[in-house]
């Protein structure tokens, strides 16, 4: 009985879980029209639609090099910043490390239109470059704080021994200290291409005519319920799903063995 | 490769804290020192001074005759065995081995086969390709031995490098160390807190405590001789008896000892445990009572209470077929030349 209890639990748990986003992908199979009941497909027309859109794929690459392109700056300026704070003493660092991770208990609203204010000021044009900035922003102090928490001892002494057999300071940090935490490194950027890719907020006020693919479907919506959006969603999930699995595959499961 | 050290006037502070006092020390090019003291004595301080690590407060480093003071672990002519290995988790053994000589920008083939070639001479030949964690830590320890040898350092510097091994492993290791030292001629620096180790394996034993040299030379003199009551203690077990010294020698409750050249007052007679002998010898310390013994293979030691001193209790290791029942009476003797003598306020 118990049993059967816990049975319940857990499918209904992950029933509230996923219920949505399977409705979404259901539904991106329509035949008809409208995604609502009753499911008359499956069909791939609306995917075919969605790919010939030119607004959809552009909103689609602009996404990924956004993503890409502000993930790879974020975890750059937080893995030197956590290899400055974790090797050297400097004064305040206590008060930089807590300057660095503060940004991430403020809401994405405020970072957004905090930046929006300061680039229009400083007569920044709104395109995809701000919104990787505002991307920037809202990574550095995740990436910042994995990478930083990864630097211990251990890294310590091995760079100390490359110094010994002679290693310069650039060759300390590529050939021993990169290498050695290369796994935080990739969690840090895979997260945060995730997180990167379907921001919403941010890529809403910072963009003007180059858009990325949640803004895209903000516009779609204006026009009503679609299994077009459903199609589009889908392509989202299926991305961040990517995204999540490579981490497991790549970092996650390396770490454990 | 190999090349002469000589410290002179080393002092180091952390701080408010003196690590090191005027360290003066010569070490001959080829030879196998160890830095011998109880944890907090400045030996690992010294040996970071020898690497490069740290900077001393004041005095000077020369290797091999030229100043390294000041020069940066990179540009010294030292490598250092550190104490928890310190290899490169993502390189194979081969590339840990072959990693100084990259550096030192020797072509990849080369480099190689001087990697397959240190390798070999640790007994690790075929494992070039695997990871540091894939072998044992008495291996990765090799690799380390290999790696900081790969590129031919006139000084080689050793930082409790068998702390962390079993006893097998560890007496094993002080064999090879020292077998790899007279192949490759350099001169090696090795710091330990054990005595037993620094004996089997220097040619010279450097006795540290507080930050300043106790003493200074090969192993039976040090042993046999130290040149402080501190160092006496340190290098083995060791029997005190309260003496005054005058004219005529140490007066000790057993007996007057000869004391030549030790200054008249207070003093401290010391005798080994091995250096007292049941029987008649040359020199008579009088009889004792057996309080208690233990069998130890090679040895009996055996607690014994003097007549003449019944306060004082010395350790005698008396020969293992020797009758160790508690009461039994014996007479305690030694030679002249296994006592030796400190004044009450030697350092």
């Amino acid at each position: 009985m118990m049993r059967a209890a816990s049975w319940a639990y857990l499918i209904l748990a992950y029933g509230f879980i996923y219920l949505p986003v399977m409705t979404l992908v259901l539904f991106s199979f329509q035949g008809s029209g409208l995604p609502v009941p009753p499911f008359d497909g499956p069909s791939l027309q609306w995917y075919g639609e969605v790919l010939g859109d030119r607004d959809v794929t552009d909103a689609l690459i602009h996404s990924l090099t956004v993503s890409l392109g502000s993930s790879a700056i974020a975890v750059a300026l937080g893995f030197c910043a956590a290899y400055g704070l974790a090797r050297f003493i400097l004064p305040g660092s206590a008060l930089i490390r807590g300057l660095l991770i503060a940004p991430i208990t403020v809401s994405y609203l405020i970072v957004g239109l905090g930046l929006l204010i300061v680039l229009t000021n400083a007569g920044l044009a709104l395109s995809l470059l701000t919104v990787a900035i505002g991307h920037v922003v809202i990574n550095l102090p995740l990436a910042f704080a994995i990478i930083y928490a990864s630097m211990g001892a251990q890294q310590q002494n091995a760079e100390r021994a490359a110094r010994d057999l002679g290693a310069g300071e650039l060759q300390v940090v590529t050939l021993v200290t990169v290498p050695m935490v290369a796994p935080a490194i990739a969690a840090a950027f895979f997260l945060s291409v995730t997180l990167s890719w379907d921001e919403f907020i941010i890529a809403f006020l910072l963009s003007r005519f180059d858009i990325t693919l949640p803004v895209e479907i903000w516009s779609m919506l204006s026009s009503g319920l679609s299994p077009r959006l459903n199609a589009v969603g889908s392509v989202v999930f299926l991305v961040s799903v990517a995204g999540v699995l490579i981490l497991e595959l790549l970092v996650l499961r390396r770490r454990r063995a | 490769m190999t090349a002469d050290v000589t410290l002179s006037g080393v002092s180091h502070n952390f701080g408010d804290f003196r690590a090191l006092t005027g360290i003066d020390l010569q070490i001959a090019a080829g030879e196998y020192v160890t830095l011998l003291g109880p944890s907090g004595c400045g030996k690992t301080t010294l040996l970071s001074i020898l690497g490069g690590f740290l900077e001393p407060t004041s005095g000077a480093v020369h290797i091999g005759g030229r100043d390294m003071t000041r020069v940066a672990p990179a540009k010294r002519p030292t490598t250092t065995m550190f104490q928890d290995y310190a290899l490169f988790p993502h390189m194979s053994l081969h590339d840990n081995v072959a990693f100084g000589l990259r550096m030192a920008g020797m072509g990849k083939a080369q480099r190689h086969a001087v990697a397959d070639e240190k390798l070999a001479m640790v007994g690790l030949g075929t494992s070039g390709h695997k990871r540091p964690h894939e072998v044992s830590g008495g291996q990765r320890q090799r690799v380390a031995l290999a790696r900081a040898l790969a590129v031919e350092p006139d000084v080689l510097l050793l930082d409790e490098p068998l702390g962390a091994l079993d006893l097998k492993l560890r007496r094993a290791m002080q064999d090879e160390l020292k077998a790899i030292q007279r192949q490759v001629g350099t001169t090696f620096v090795h710091v330990t807190h054990d005595q037993e180790e620094a004996m089997a394996i220097a040619d010279c034993i450097v006795v540290m405590n507080a930050g300043r040299i106790e003493d200074a030379g090969p192993p039976a003199r040090v042993y046999r001789r130290p040149a402080t009551l501190f160092t006496a203690d340190f290098m083995g077990e060791m029997n005190h008896l309260p003496a005054k010294v005058d004219g005529s020698g140490a007066t000790t409750a057993l007996g007057t000892v000869p004391a030549d050249g030790i200054r008249p007052g207070a003093a401290t007679v010391c005798i080994r445990p091995e250096a007292l002998s049941t029987g008649a010898g040359t020199l008579d310390l009088g009889p004792a009572t057996l309080r208690d013994a233990a069998f130890f293979g090679t040895h009996i030691r055996a607690h014994l209470t003097p007549e003449a001193a019944p306060g004082l209790t010395l350790v005698a290791h008396l020969p293992p077929g020797a009758s160790a029942e508690p009461g039994t009476r014996l007479q305690l003797s030694a030679e002249p030349d296994a006592i030796l003598v400190y004044p009450e306020d030697s350092p």
